[in-house]
């Protein structure tokens, strides 16, 4: 497969050495005078000087016969070009760009750039998945047996404020062991009314952490 | 009418004072805060003064372009210094918030003429300095009596 690559940062560089390892023919774009010869040592004639937003320099690289096009300067706006230029004007079916700022992923999007990678943004949503809701803390995983004990805030307006502990609507698997309030706490009983500015212990079978923070979220 | 121009450099500040004194709403988006010293330069009073607005931002910035007030233009011009942020954000203009005058300036004659056919309203001062400059050659009559 013919690869072109624009932006020869480390991204670039990397993904052009892997690449060349695979078998696949690569021609690497890079429009820093300095950063082209330092990459041009190791990938030589597979690297070309100049700005891969001009028309004259994809052509030149051979972007007419590229199976695959992927845009990773460091400027969001030069990737979703190159991208649109290559899906529209040279008929490239795959494309990949890189997201450098993930607020501008809706930009990519409204262009029909497909797929956009933001590296920010991935590492948001495993810290997400890390941490699934602000407040919410693991105070204990028991992974042999499957169990976890969590503390959550209850924060005004949530499903939670102001329900009892048997109307909040728990999943089977998953209980209130104690709420804490003013600097105490208790355990509660199925009447016991849960308020604003708790914080609640729950031990939950692993798995149902997403549906319980459910309860305690701000529409 | 209501014109937001994005870029104040030479061009668009320019553009944005003959349309605020054409007695157009005007509203100028930079990323630097001090592009507004080209707006407020040989004016009798400050740009804001005469009723023109300024908002410091990045042109990719939703947020930004929303202050600026992309919403409600009839007339959107990109005349920052970069050609691929010009592109993209007239495109933005266009396709999200369907700005009915789109103008884009491009300074690299391939990147303006393919965007045009794609139908952009492109504008490219490198390609109109060319074709002066050819027909300013052309037409001069030697009198050095050297061929043609």
């Amino acid at each position: 497969m013919y690869v072109l690559i624009v932006g020869a940062g480390k991204v670039g560089w990397n993904l052009a050495r892997e690449l060349v390892e695979k078998e696949n023919e690569v021609t690497v774009i890079e429009s820093n005078r300095r950063r082209y010869e330092v990459v041009e040592e190791e990938l030589e004639h597979s690297i070309h000087y100049g700005d891969g937003t001009e028309l004259w320099v994809l052509e030149r690289a051979g972007i007419g016969r590229a199976d695959l096009v992927i845009a990773v300067t460091g400027d969001d706006e030069d990737n979703i070009l190159i991208c649109q230029m290559a899906q529209e004007k040279y008929s490239i079916e795959r494309v990949i760009a890189r997201c450098n700022n993930p607020r501008n992923l809706q930009h990519f999007e409204l262009l029909g750039i497909k797929p956009a990678v933001s590296a920010t943004d991935l590492i948001l949503r495993l810290i997400e998945h890390e941490v699934p809701k602000y407040g919410l803390v693991h105070l204990l995983d028991l992974k042999e047996e499957r169990l976890e004990i969590i503390e959550i805030e209850v924060p005004e307006g949530c499903p939670a404020a102001g329900s009892t502990v048997k109307d909040l609507g728990l999943p089977d698997g998953a209980l209130v062991i104690s709420i804490l309030r003013d600097r105490g706490g208790f355990v509660p009983v199925g009447d016991s009314v849960i308020t604003a500015g708790d914080e609640v212990l729950l031990v939950l079978d692993i798995g149902l952490e997403e549906i319980v923070t459910e309860r305690f979220a701000c529409p | 009418m209501f014109v937001l121009i994005v870029g104040s450099g030479r061009v668009g500040s320019a553009v944005a004072k003959s349309m605020l004194s054409d007695g157009h709403e005007v509203s100028v988006l930079d990323e630097n805060p001090e592009a507004i010293a080209l707006l407020n330069r040989g004016q009798d009073e400050s740009w804001e003064d005469l009723g023109g607005s300024f908002t410091v931002g990045t042109a990719l910035e939703i947020d930004a372009l929303l202050e600026a007030g992309i919403d409600r233009a009839d007339a959107f011009l990109a005349s920052t210094d970069g050609d691929n942020t010009n592109i993209v954000i007239a495109q933005i203009a266009k396709k999200r918030f369907e700005v009915e005058l789109v103008v884009v300036r491009v300074l690299d004659p391939g990147r303006a003429k393919w965007y045009a056919q794609q139908g952009l309203q492109t504008v490219c001062p490198t390609q109109t300095a060319i074709e002066l400059l050819e027909a300013a050659v052309r037409g001069h009559k030697s009198s050095r009596g050297g061929a043609g």
